[in-house]
C-alpha cells in the first residue's frame, strides 16, 4: 500500500482583506501518495495556487485539514512551517526564483546549508543534482549568466538538494520555450520514475498535462474531476 | 558555500550605487561630527591651557577665605602644605605666590596693576614664562627689579631700566611703597592680562607687602592634567579643610566653565540634529531596499530560510555599510583635523573679543584627541544599529506568499 505523502481534508479558503469576499477554495478532499506525478489543473481563479500554496505550508487554509506524511500543518506557527517547509518539501516556481548573488552551485546547496548538512555532504549532493540536472559545468555562473531553462533546471537541483518529501511546482514551464519545457519534463519524469520522487504541479500547460499521470481538475475552488492514466 | 555573512558581503556590493551613496551620507555625517567636535573641544581646550597652564594653575592651595575675600591678610605660610602634600602622587611641585594689587606710576602716569610676587625657577618650570620676556632678562633669586607685562609698559610709557613706583596696602595694614628697576617686558597671551600684571620675586615681594614668609597661594602643578582629580582628592583629605581652601580650576573660573559647558551643549545640539537628518537619509535607504527584496525576502522564507537569519543577513549588510561609511569618515577628517591643530585659525579682530574677555589668545586649533573619532563612529555605529529594526520588523512580519506577490 502506498504511503499518503499529502493528504487534505475539507480544504476552504476564504480571502476577506479585500471588499470582495473571495471564496478561492470550497471543500477539497485530496489524497497524494508518495511517487505520484500529479497536475493540478484548470482555468485561472480555479484555485490552483492557493491549493500549492496551502500544500506548501506557505498559506493557511480558512479551514479544513492538511497532512503531509500525516502530520497536521494547519495549526503550525509561521517559524515552525519555515523549518517543516526546508525539511520537508522542495519548491519549483514560475519565475526560476533563485538568489541573484549566488552562483549555480551556491544556490542548490543553501538549503543544506540552512539544514546544517556537513560540507561534504552538500559538496557531493551539489554534484550529483548538478549533473542530473547537466548542468555540472555551469556551477560557478549566476543566475543572470544562465538561460531561463537553465535557471529553472538549477531551481529544480535545488528544490531536491534537501531530500524533500515531494516537489511542488508552481507553474514551471509557464516561461520556457518548448525544448526547455521538454528538457525539464523529461527531467522530472526521470527523477519520479528512477527516485520516486513525487512531484505535484499547477499548470495550464497541456504538454505537462499530458505528461502527468494524474490530472486533477478544479474549478471555482472546487475538485470537478481526478483521473489516474 | 557561503554563510549568512558572505551572503550579506554579497548584497552589499549587488547594488553598488545604493551602497556608496549611504555610504557617503555617513561619511558626511562623520566628517561633520569629527569637525565640529574638534573645532569645538580645540577650541576649548586651547582656552582652558591658555589660562590655566599659563596662570591659574590646575589646583591652588589658599588659606580659607581667600577666594572669597581677596587681600594680602589672608596669606599663609606655605611650609605645613608643602610638608605635608610632598608625597602626593602626581604632583610635580608646589608654585608659591603672593597675589595682590599696588598703584603703579612712572612720572605723570599711574596705573592700578596685579603684582605677583613669584618664586623665578619654580614659576619658570611651570608656565615657561622665561620664553615671554621680550625684552631684558627674567627674574633671579633675591631680584630687586620687576618684570612688566607689554601692555601695562606701553601704557606707562616706561622702558627697560626705568624705575617703577609701587604704592599698596601691606599685610594687616602697613603702608606698602619702593621703588623697582624694571628688568625685563614680558608678553601675556591674555589681552587683559598684558595690560595689568607685574612680575617680583618672592621674597621682594614678601619684602614689600610686609608679609614675612607668608605667601597667598601655592599652586599644585601635577605631573599630567588626567592626575589632577587624584591630586585634588589627596590635598582635600590631606590638608586641614578649616585652615585651607583647595579649587579647582573649574572652581577658580566658573564663568568660563558655564560659557564652556553652554557652547558644548549647543553643539551637541546641532550634532543631534545632524544625526536626524542623517538618519532619516539611513532609514529611506533601509525602506527601500526592504521594498525592493521583498520578493526575495519571500522566496528565503519560503525554501526554509529563518526570520532570525534573514535579520542577521540584514544587519551585517546595514552595518557593513555603516562601518564602510564611519570608516571613510574617519580617514577624511584625519587629515583636516591635523592641518587645522598644527596650524589653527586665527580669528579677525571683530571676532576675536569673545576669546579676549577670557584672556585668550584668539586662535581656533582642532583636537587630535582620538576619543573624538571613536565616538562619532560609535554613535552613528548606534543609529545604523537602531534603524535596523524596522527591516527586522518588516522580516518578522512578512509573509511569503504576499511578499512573493510583490
Amino acid at each position: 500500500m502506498n504511503i499518503p505523502i499529502i493528504e487534505i481534508i475539507d480544504l476552504h479558503k476564504s480571502y476577506t482583506e479585500t471588499a470582495v469576499h473571495v471564496h478561492a477554495l470550497r471543500g477539497v478532499d485530496l489524497t497524494i501518495e508518495k511517487g505520484e506525478f500529479t497536475a493540478i489543473v484548470g482555468p485561472s481563479g480555479s484555485g490552483k495556487t492557493t491549493m500549492l500554496n496551502i500544500i506548501g505550508g506557505l498559506d493557511r487554509p480558512s479551514s479544513g485539514t492538511i497532512k503531509i506524511r500525516g502530520n497536521d500543518i494547519s495549526n503550525l506557527s509561521d517559524n515552525q512551517l519555515i523549518d517543516f517547509r526546508r525539511e520537508n518539501i522542495g519548491f519549483v516556481f514560475q519565475s526560476y526564483n533563485l538568489i541573484p548573488v549566488l552562483t549555480a552551485k551556491e544556490n542548490v546547496e543553501f538549503v543544506m546549508l540552512l539544514q546544517n548538512r556537513s560540507q561534504e555532504e552538500r559538496d557531493a549532493r551539489t554534484l550529483e543534482l548538478m549533473q542530473a540536472v547537466g548542468l555540472a559545468d555551469r556551477m560557478s555562473n549566476r543566475p543572470s549568466e544562465l538561460s531561463g531553462g537553465q535557471q529553472q533546471r538549477v531551481a529544480v537541483a535545488r528544490a531536491l538538494a534537501p531530500k524533500p518529501a515531494f516537489i511542488l511546482a508552481d507553474e514551471p514551464t509557464a516561461n520556457l520555450d518548448s525544448v526547455s519545457t521538454s528538457d525539464l519534463l523529461d527531467l522530472m519524469a526521470n527523477l519520479n520514475r528512477e527516485e520516486g520522487m513525487t512531484f505535484v504541479f499547477s499548470t495550464h500547460d497541456q504538454r505537462v498535462i499530458d505528461r502527468a499521470r494524474r490530472i486533477v481538475l478544479l474549478e471555482d475552488g472546487k475538485i470537478i474531476s481526478d483521473e489516474r492514466k | 558555500m557561503p554563510n549568512i555573512l558572505t551572503l550579506a558581503r554579497r548584497n552589499v556590493w549587488r547594488n553598488k550605487r545604493r551602497t556608496l551613496i549611504t555610504a557617503a551620507s555617513i561619511l558626511f555625517a562623520v566628517f561633520f561630527g569629527v569637525a565640529m567636535t574638534s573645532i569645538q573641544l580645540g577650541t576649548w581646550s586651547h582656552m582652558v591651557d591658555s589660562v590655566v597652564k599659563y596662570h591659574f594653575g590646575y589646583i591652588q592651595v589658599h588659606q580659607q577665605g581667600f577666594w572669597e575675600e581677596k587681600t594680602i591678610d589672608n596669606s599663609f605660610d606655605p611650609k605645613e602644605v608643602r610638608s605635608q602634600m610632598q608625597n602626593v602622587d602626581g604632583l610635580k611641585s608646589m608654585v608659591p605666590r603672593i597675589e595682590s594689587f599696588a598703584l603703579a606710576s612712572l612720572d605723570t602716569r599711574t596705573k592700578g596693576t596685579l603684582v605677583i610676587g613669584i618664586s623665578p625657577e619654580l614659576e619658570n618650570n611651570f608656565t615657561k614664562m622665561a620664553d615671554r620676556i621680550q625684552q631684558g632678562r627674567y627674574l633671579e633669586i633675591g631680584d630687586d627689579g620687576v618684570l612688566v607685562a607689554e601692555g601695562l609698559a606701553e601704557y606707562l610709557q616706561l622702558e627697560l631700566g626705568d624705575t617703577l613706583v609701587l604704592i599698596s596696602q601691606g599685610y594687616h595694614g602697613i603702608n606698602a611703597a619702593g621703588k623697582f628697576p624694571v628688568r625685563g617686558l614680558v608678553h601675556m597671551s591674555s589681552p587683559q592680562l598684558n595690560k595689568q600684571m607685574i612680575y617680583m620675586e618672592l621674597t621682594t615681594a614678601q619684602w614689600f607687602y610686609g608679609t614675612g614668609d607668608l605667601v597667598t597661594t601655592l599652586i599644585a602643578d601635577v605631573e599630567d592634567a588626567d592626575e589632577m582629580t587624584l591630586v585634588e582628592e589627596s590635598a582635600r583629605s590631606i590638608l586641614d579643610q578649616e585652615k585651607y581652601e583647595v579649587m579647582n580650576y573649574k572652581e577658580m573660573l566658573p564663568d568660563l566653565m558655564q560659557a564652556r559647558a553652554l557652547d558644548i551643549a549647543g553643539g551637541q545640539i546641532i550634532l543631534a540634529v545632524l544625526y536626524l537628518i542623517v538618519s532619516f537619509g539611513i532609514f529611506g535607504t533601509l525602506l527601500m531596499m526592504v521594498k525592493e527584496r521583498q520578493h526575495e525576502f519571500g522566496i528565503l522564507k519560503a525554501i526554509g530560510m529563518k526570520s532570525s537569519q534573514i535579520n542577521l543577513m540584514l544587519w551585517l549588510e546595514t552595518i557593513a555599510i555603516g562601518i564602510i561609511g564611519c570608516l571613510a569618515g574617519v580617514v577624511v577628517s584625519l587629515p583636516f583635523t591635523i592641518y587645522f591643530n598644527r596650524n589653527p585659525i586665527r580669528l579677525p579682530e571683530e571676532q576675536a573679543e569673545a576669546f579676549e574677555s577670557f584672556g585668550v589668545e584668539p586662535v581656533i586649533p582642532t583636537s587630535t584627541d582620538p576619543e573624538i573619532f571613536i565616538i562619532q563612529a560609535i554613535i552613528i555605529f548606534i543609529i545604523i544599529s537602531v534603524l535596523s529594526i524596522y527591516p527586522i520588523l518588516k522580516i518578522n512580519n512578512l509573509q511569503p506568499v504576499k511578499a512573493m506577490r510583490s
